[in-house]
């Protein structure tokens, strides 16, 4: 497979989110708005890449018995390392995420590409792999952050678009929880809707 | 009065899955149908309330005291992961009937966020001994009961003529929110 193939699959053909629908916990938890949902793809992307990296450095040494076990030591370190400089310099955005930094530890995307991935291949297209998950990670998330934002307050980004009539502020419940799984559930359906027009 | 205000918060007000979206994973997974659901619900609540004491102690007399407390994730995940293992040898050697029941369904729970979520919240919020294991009793029974409701709707969804887009998945999603609507009519109950 060709590293370009390799670095694309993860933004439409297998976007973790919408189609392999993995590490649904942060992606419904932290979208309610664009920069949120931002903030924690790249953390995301951050431990994905450095963990498949480390894995691929390591997998000759470590037993297959014990390997998922040390996969999840690895990843808990690199997650470790995100939530302290997170912490120190983000310190509005780590609020905002709060619990789910420490989460990504039971991310099963990140685990699954570390097992499925980066223990069968060398170092640079695990690195490739990971950036290329990540990225497909944080836009789907900034994707449904940027609806509900939308949908909820009118902004993206924080910028105010106009788009309701003066005295109404939005749709309120986008931004609560019961707009995240409505407004996933759409995503996922016009983008299995585009997907069958083309295949 | 305090445990009962715990109690109804994490059931009702504040449910794991529909309000705090804690393991959502196992929430889409194993919801097809009522009887995994139950069986699912049971072996979180097993494991909860086991791991939230475990992380507990470990936090307050082995982390704090040493000033390591930024091993917290890193540690808590081996003890959970261990505990799970552990779990199942034990329930395979000494109830097997309760092993039957839940044996398949354990593996799946060391990756279940809600499982690290509980143990992780309940220092963020400074409860003592006690409370964390009503608090972890009670955030399980509600993950039980947005378990085994969302599958009896699934069960049904599943007979319906659906949308070919909207079909599996998508439709699933849009239930699951009604169902959180639905819940949020319990806010301000405390």
């Amino acid at each position: 497979m060709s590293q370009i193939k390799n670095f694309t699959k993860g933004f439409i053909k297998d976007n973790p989110v919408f189609v392999l629908l993995l590490g649904m916990c942060p992606v419904l938890g932290v979208t309610t708005s664009a920069m949120n949902g931002l903030g924690m793809g790249l953390a995301t992307t951050f431990v994905l890449v450095m963990s498949n990296l480390v894995v691929s450095l390591v997998k000759g040494f470590i037993p297959s018995k014990v390997r998922i076990p040390a996969f999840i030591v690895i990843i808990a370190s690199f997650v470790t390392i995100v939530d302290l400089s997170m912490a120190a310099y983000l310190v509005d955005l780590h609020a905002q995420l709060g619990l789910f930094i420490p989460l990504i530890v039971v991310n099963c995307l990140v685990l699954g590409r570390a097992e499925a991935f980066a223990s069968k291949n060398n170092a640079f297209s695990s690195i490739i792999d990971g950036l290329g998950m990540g990225l497909g990670f944080t836009f789907a998330l900034t994707l449904l952050g940027g609806t509900r934002e939308m949908l909820g307050s009118g902004k993206i980004f924080g910028f105010s678009l106009h788009a309701f009539p003066e005295g109404i502020d939005g749709m309120l419940v986008f931004v609560l929880a019961p707009g995240a799984f409505i407004a996933l559930g759409y995503l996922i359906a016009i983008i299995n809707k585009l997907s069958n027009k083309t295949a | 009065m305090e445990y009962f205000v715990i109690v109804i918060s994490a059931i009702f007000v504040n449910n794991i899955i529909l309000a705090q979206f804690l393991g959502v994973c196992p929430f889409l997974g194993v919801s097809t149908r009522v009887s995994t659901a139950a069986g699912m619900g049971g072996a979180v609540l097993f494991v909860m309330t086991i791991a939230t004491i475990v992380t507990y102690l470990i936090q307050h007399y082995v982390l704090i005291p040493l000033e390591i407390e930024y091993l917290q994730t890193i540690s808590y995940i081996l003890i959970i992961a261990s505990l799970v293992q552990m779990v199942e040898i034990m329930l395979k050697k000494l109830s097997p009937a309760l092993y039957q029941a839940l044996g398949v369904f354990l593996p799946l729970i060391t990756t279940n966020c809600a499982i690290l979520g509980v143990a992780i919240l309940v220092i963020q919020k400074d409860f003592d001994l006690m409370q964390s294991v009503v608090f972890a009793v009670a955030n399980s029974a509600g993950f039980a009961l947005a378990l085994v409701i969302f599958a009896g709707i699934r069960e049904h969804l599943a007979l319906i003529n659906v949308p070919k887009g909207m079909a599996g998945i998508p439709i699933a999603l849009v239930s699951a929110g009604i169902l959180a609507l639905a819940f949020m009519g319990f806010a301000g109950m405390v």
